[in-house]
């Protein structure tokens, strides 16, 4: 196979320093971030064929939708496309060579996930559909079964839905107490907000690493330390960390980690669930019938070992192979790397924003990943996404799954710009034009409406 | 092709900029609430019927220019109508905005300010937007307690 372009620019070119962020001096301790080397970034975008693409009257994409998707090297493509033309075949079921290939295959992917995010072992790594589907997973298989009226589950405000709806569900049907951790005003979790709520009865800490709405990175390994001190488990939703920064489960110490493919360069169809083997092994199976049984008799049957326990029917096999290849282009470039350079990509988008007169919502650059959500003054997020689009910008607009964060931050929806490694500072240049076309074309300058 | 930016005449915005008829119709005898699950927007549609004729129809909402816009053309267009009439017009506009051939061939002049919202038809996207307050009537009409949605 040829090697991606980017492998070839193993030598990193010196640094520019003008393109430092300059932080806030009144802020405290900001870290010196820089971007992937301008050559690279090159590379890499030679790997995604879709930004070649012309939008509309021929405008370039410009893509800053990540944090709803990312979009997917030749090489996640490539290996997908020849497993399915070269190795497809069930696994776990076959004795044919294609079947050992296609099982072989299906478990190492298991087990890179698990190198990648610092699971025990393959047995500590489960396929899902996405994340929702592993959060439901634990909710379901974990919380139905565990929770008594007397328990109370912890979440945050700043939840996306997925790591809310599941919860709101398990509270009804078991009768144990739904909290909310409170927000800060810059957007970040309430330390005294979470120590006033974590008390014994605490049962399950549920809280994502980065919110998808304000990019606040949460310090997940000290909230599982103090949840962990009365006895509460834990589950973090790191489906905005993962693609980004460096996320181990044996750090953080988390009893469960879930995320998904597609937000990481993989396709869409696989979601993880990883974590600690004593809290899966409290886990019952969400899905139930072929693939998950040890033995099956008339009435009952016994499940298989983990974590093919978990993975009724069919697995993910093609997606498996395209989260692992995923997984190979992503620790290549290195997720320091990669977080540095998504997360001074915000920070500048932050302070472009901010000089024209958007409205930013969430923290300072040094709390924050790589995405920004912001309004600008009498337009709604969904008319700017409507106009900028014709300049080729793809944002987000809307309540972002997670309306009771809309209602803290007293707005019906926001625009959201999120980046990744094959974004550039010139996709912040467009976007911030695009804006001042989009107050010419709403006039909104003229009356200040 | 057609730009986003033809979404936004100067009627529509002249309509989002200063809607008509938005206030809370304290005295309503049909009212409903309309959302769009999407994005998030919320719309009330406050209505007052005599004599199967809509005698005052008001709306509030928080939402984009588009919805906003439809919204306020909306009431104005109704106002003074028969029940029926207004059916009609509803399904008339419906098919405005999404491109049915039928109504791409009414004169223009007789759908008044309505006809600015034509060109939602190129933006499948921004339907929801130009139809929510009209599905939100139609509730309101027919009595409907449930919140309507445009899912």
């Amino acid at each position: 196979m040829v090697p991606p372009p980017f492998l070839i620019l193993t030598a990193r070119l010196p640094r520019d320093p003008h393109l430092k962020y300059e932080a806030d001096p009144s802020q405290d301790g900001p870290e010196v971030d820089d971007l992937l080397d301008a050559e690279l970034v090159d590379a890499i975008r030679k790997d995604f064929p879709i930004l070649d693409r012309k939008m509309r009257e021929d405008q370039r994409l410009v893509y800053l939708d990540n944090a709803a998707t990312s979009q997917r090297p030749t090489q996640v493509v490539e290996a997908m496309r020849r497993y399915q033309q070269e190795s497809n075949a069930n696994v776990h079921r076959g004795i044919h060579q294609l079947a050992e290939e296609a099982t072989e295959t299906y478990e190492q992917a298991h087990a890179d996930v698990a190198a990648f995010v610092g699971a025990e072992g393959m047995e500590c790594v489960a396929f899902t559909k996405n994340t929702t589907e592993a959060i439901n997973l634990v909710a379901q298989g974990w919380g139905l079964t565990n929770l008594e009226p007397e328990d109370a589950i912890l979440v945050t405000e700043l939840e996306h839905h997925a790591n809310l709806v599941p919860w709101q569900q398990v509270a009804d049907r078991t009768g144990a107490e739904l909290r909310h951790v409170a927000l800060t005003d810059d957007g970040r979790l309430d330390r005294a907000s979470f120590h006033d709520q974590l008390d014994e009865d605490v049962a399950l800490l549920a809280v994502s690493q980065v919110s998808n709405v304000l990019g606040t990175v949460n310090p997940v390994e000290a909230m599982t330390e103090a949840a962990h001190d009365v006895d509460a488990r834990v589950l973090v939703d790191a489906a905005q960390s993962v693609p980004h920064m460096p996320v181990d489960v044996g750090e953080i110490g988390c009893d469960w980690l879930t995320f998904s493919g597609h937000k990481m360069l993989g396709p869409t169809g696989i979601g993880v669930l990883a974590g600690r083997r004593e809290a899966l092994e409290e886990t019952e199976p969400l899905l139930f019938g072929g693939e998950m049984i040890r033995r099956v008799t008339k009435d009952e049957a016994e499940w298989a070992e983990m974590p093919w326990c978990f993975e009724a029917g069919t697995p993910p096999m093609t997606e498996a192979v395209g989260l692992s290849q995923a997984i190979d282009y992503v620790e290549r470039i290195g997720r320091e790397a990669i977080h540095e350079h998504s997360r001074e990509l915000a920070a500048r988008c932050q302070r472009r924003l901010e000089e024209v007169g958007c409205e930013v919502y969430g923290p300072a650059p040094e709390h924050r990943s790589a995405l920004v959500s912001f309004n600008v003054p009498g337009i709604h997020p969904h008319d700017l996404a409507s106009i900028i689009d014709d300049d080729g910008v793809a944002i987000r607009a809307g309540h972002h799954c997670a309306m009771p964060l809309m209602d803290h931050l007293g707005v019906a929806a926001t625009a959201r710009a999120s980046f990744y490694i094959y974004n550039t500072e010139e996709d912040i240049d467009v976007l911030v034009n695009g804006i001042e076309r989009a107050e010419e074309v709403m006039s909104v300058e003229e009356d200040g409406r | 092709m057609v730009d986003a930016t033809d979404l936004y005449q100067e009627i529509i915005m002249d309509h989002t900029k200063s809607p008509r008829n938005y206030e809370h119709l304290a005295d309503a005898d049909h009212e409903a609430q309309g959302d769009n699950p999407l994005c998030g927007d919320e719309l009330t549609v406050y209505i007052k019927l005599d004599d199967g004729k809509v005698t005052d129809v008001t709306f509030e909402a928080d939402g984009c220019a588009i919805s906003t816009a439809s919204a306020s053309v909306m009431t104005e267009a109704v106002e003074g109508r028969d029940i029926d009439d207004v059916e009609e017009l509803v399904e008339t506009f419906k098919n405005l905005v999404t491109g049915e051939e039928d109504a791409n061939a009414i004169d223009p002049a007789e759908l008044g300010d309505l006809a600015a919202l034509r060109n939602v038809q190129n933006f499948p996207t921004r339907v929801k937007c130009a139809t929510l307050s009209w599905h939100t009537l139609q509730a309101a009409l027919n009595g409907r307690d449930e919140p309507v949605t445009t899912e």
